[in-house]
């Protein structure tokens, strides 16, 4: 009697974790297709670019081929014309300075911004914070118009500084934003700590907020450089020669022609054009998610 | 020559006053903790000190000068906060040097300072870690070693050991007294643990919203307690409070604190408590003044005997409640002689260290 009492609970507890792990198999399985589902769905497209790069004129335009191999045999030809017969370098070393500029002012502005804004309480400082994040719901759609004004009237109508001025219309009031959180976030025993270190403000915001907002930072830095690397309205409005044309506008205009497009380059354009993106984050997403201020207070 | 004064220091926020026209002089080298409950104004008290909040009225000096409108790092003090607030990116070394590098010492003073304060604190071999790298306790020596190597005039501690667990905040608290001993630096400690303020302090100033209560030696608040509130702050378990009336008893004096138990007053109290004949008043004695019987059996009037409620043994001694007059009433008692919880139970209160507390004022008499 007491052994088939003792035995009932035994094998209620067994069948339970038999449950248990049998629940955890099919969640690992559903989330595992899932996976699998985004991943196809968000790599066609660059795969479609790559194949496509690699293809001759002859064989992208000859319609009886499958478009998604190469059957032709690989060709860089698609590249080779668009380095030495298009004005494509002349677009990325304009896309190259523009971003370089843009991303460097708006982090200057927007870090010194969000320092002052987040952490030196001042009257009117949170509608001032509130009051630039507004200024980003604004769409650049909307905006072109009066900026063509500007631009125009500050003489900076089709050149790519034109772009460098207002860039940041669409960086700064997001990055600022975003940096705000960051140093609301560190605990204010920092800066009271520096302040009784003997630190001013400047060095307060140099050598204690940069380093521990770093992910912020970076956060902010990227976003800056892939608003302006991806830009499209503003230099559609205000470029209009060749030589001052960016990227992802100059790209465009000259590979299609009325309704000829030259596909082999439009992708191999694309290709290149995205590697810069791709880079940055590889590169800074480690930063990015690692948390540095951990250790600074309990915790 | 670094004393600190505040002389009719007042501290508004808005419309709440946080501290209310506070003086206090502390003499150079002494080690004062100011204690006190959750918004009592200590803490702001010690940040108009630090410089961190700006002073409504009254005047704050250090060494003589009055600092009311010198930023923090021109009024030469270090202080220690209760989450350390070391910075995340720097190594223990870089840490405990930041204020030396911004003052413009040499990179050879600096290093000995450092590797000084390393030594006193034992965290030598931390100091090229990370504070995520470092424990708790660690992470607090650091923070005190960013303190020491400044070698300021006063040193302030904002609750330090709050965030340690009980075992570590006892050992921090031996280190603390041990480095101010080595250290000899005018000290403002604050914090709401009493054990705390009266294991460290040269002197506690016990704060009450906003005002001081009482400055006294650990000793003199424990054994001379001026209000109701340091009677029943410092010290724990706390002091009894049992509502009573005062009678004339012949020549003598009683303290009736139910209708079967009246304590005769000590002759030497007397005099004071003249005035308060007749009076309701509340008598304040310590739980360890209320214990078994410890004589040979001549009642002389201080026995009693309570129906205990709770009995929690303690290991060396047992804490016994009950009630009397609708007080909750602690006693310290022998384990062997306690009795069980729901039983009766003789006890006898060493009157000889009583209170007598005005309810209105709050004074003790």
């Amino acid at each position: 009697m007491t052994a088939t009492t003792m035995d009932i609970p035994a094998s209620r507890a067994a069948r339970k974790g038999a449950s248990l792990k049998r629940d955890r198999r099919w969640a690992l399985i559903t989330s595992y297709v899932f996976l699998v589902l985004f991943a196809i769905f968000f790599l066609v497209p660059p795969y479609y670019m790559v194949v496509t790069a690699l293809k001759s004129d002859a064989e992208v335009a000859h319609m009886a081929t499958n478009p998604w191999i190469i059957a032709n045999g690989v060709t860089l030809d698609q590249f080779k014309i668009l380095f030495t017969q298009t004005d494509f370098l002349i677009f990325f070393k304009n896309t190259a300075i523009v971003t370089t500029c843009v991303v460097v002012i708006t982090m200057v502005v927007s870090v010194l911004a969000a320092f002052s804004l987040g952490r030196m309480r001042f009257w009117g400082s949170s509608i001032l914070a509130t009051g630039i994040f507004l200024t980003y719901l604004v769409p650049d759609t909307l905006l072109f118009i009066p900026l063509f004004q500007i631009v125009k009237a500050v003489g900076l109508l089709n050149s790519y500084w034109g772009m460098v001025l207002v860039y940041p219309t669409l960086t700064v009031p997001f990055c600022t934003w975003i940096m705000i959180g960051y140093f609301q976030s560190i605990p204010k025993e920092l800066d009271e700590a520096a302040l009784i270190d003997g630190a001013g403000h400047m060095q307060m915001l140099l050598k204690i907020f940069i380093p521990v907002a770093l992910p912020g930072i970076i956060a902010a830095t990227i976003f800056a450089f892939t608003v302006s690397w991806a830009a499209f309205v503003y230099p559609m409005a205000f470029l209009y020669s060749a030589d001052q044309q960016v990227l992802t506008v100059g790209t465009v205009t000259s590979l299609i022609r009325a309704d000829v497009y030259k596909w082999g380059m439009l992708m191999a354009g694309a290709l290149v054009a995205a590697a810069p993106p791709l880079v940055i984050y590889a590169f800074l997403m480690d930063y990015y998610i690692a948390g540095l201020t951990a250790g600074a207070t309990k915790g | 020559m670094a004393e600190v004064a505040l002389h009719q220091v007042v501290k508004k926020f808005g419309e709440v006053e946080a501290v209310r026209a506070i003086d206090l002089d502390i003499p150079d080298n002494e080690f004062v903790v100011l204690v006190g409950p959750s918004g009592c104004g200590k803490s702001t008290t010690l940040r108009m000190i630090a410089g961190l909040e700006e002073v409504t009225s009254g005047n704050i000096s250090i060494g003589g000068e009055v600092v009311n409108d010198l930023p923090p790092k021109d009024r030469d003090i270090a202080m220690v906060f209760q989450n350390y607030a070391l910075y995340p990116h720097m190594t223990a070394y870089e840490n405990m040097s930041f204020g030396l590098k911004l003052r413009k010492f040499s990179k050879a003073e600096i290093r000995q300072r450092v590797e000084h304060a390393a030594r006193i604190l034992d965290i030598t071999e931390l100091l090229d870690r990370r504070p995520k790298a470092l424990s708790g306790g660690q992470r607090q020596r650091v923070a005190m070693g960013r303190a020491i190597v400044r070698n300021p005039k006063v040193f302030l501690f904002d609750e330090p050991l709050s965030n340690l667990d009980a075992k570590l905040r006892v050992q921090m608290r031996t280190e603390i007294k041990r480095v101010h001993q080595k250290v000899k630096t005018t000290t403002v400690y604050v914090t709401h643990d009493q054990v705390e303020a009266m294991t460290l302090a040269d002197r506690v100033v016990v704060m009450n919203n906003g005002r001081i209560e009482q400055i006294g030696t650990p000793h003199e608040l424990y054994h001379n307690p001026h209000t109701r509130f340091v009677a029943g702050f410092i010290g724990s378990p706390a002091m009894n409070f049992i509502p009573g009336r005062l009678e004339q008893n012949g020549s003598g004096m009683l303290v009736r604190i139910s209708d079967a138990i009246a304590f005769p007053v000590p002759s030497a109290n007397e005099g004071r408590y003249r005035s308060a004949v007749g009076k309701e008043m509340i008598l304040g004695l310590r739980p360890e003044h209320i214990t078994e019987p410890r004589h040979n059996g001549q009642d002389d009037g201080r026995d009693f005997t309570a129906t205990l409620d709770v009995v929690e043994p303690m290991g060396m001694e047992t804490m016994v409640y009950f009630k009397v007059n609708g007080a909750e009433v602690c006693g310290r008692v022998e384990p062997k002689s306690a009795g069980e919880a729901g039983a009766a139970m003789r006890l006898r209160a060493n009157i000889d260290h009583m209170h007598l507390i005005d309810p209105a004022s709050g004074a003790v008499i």
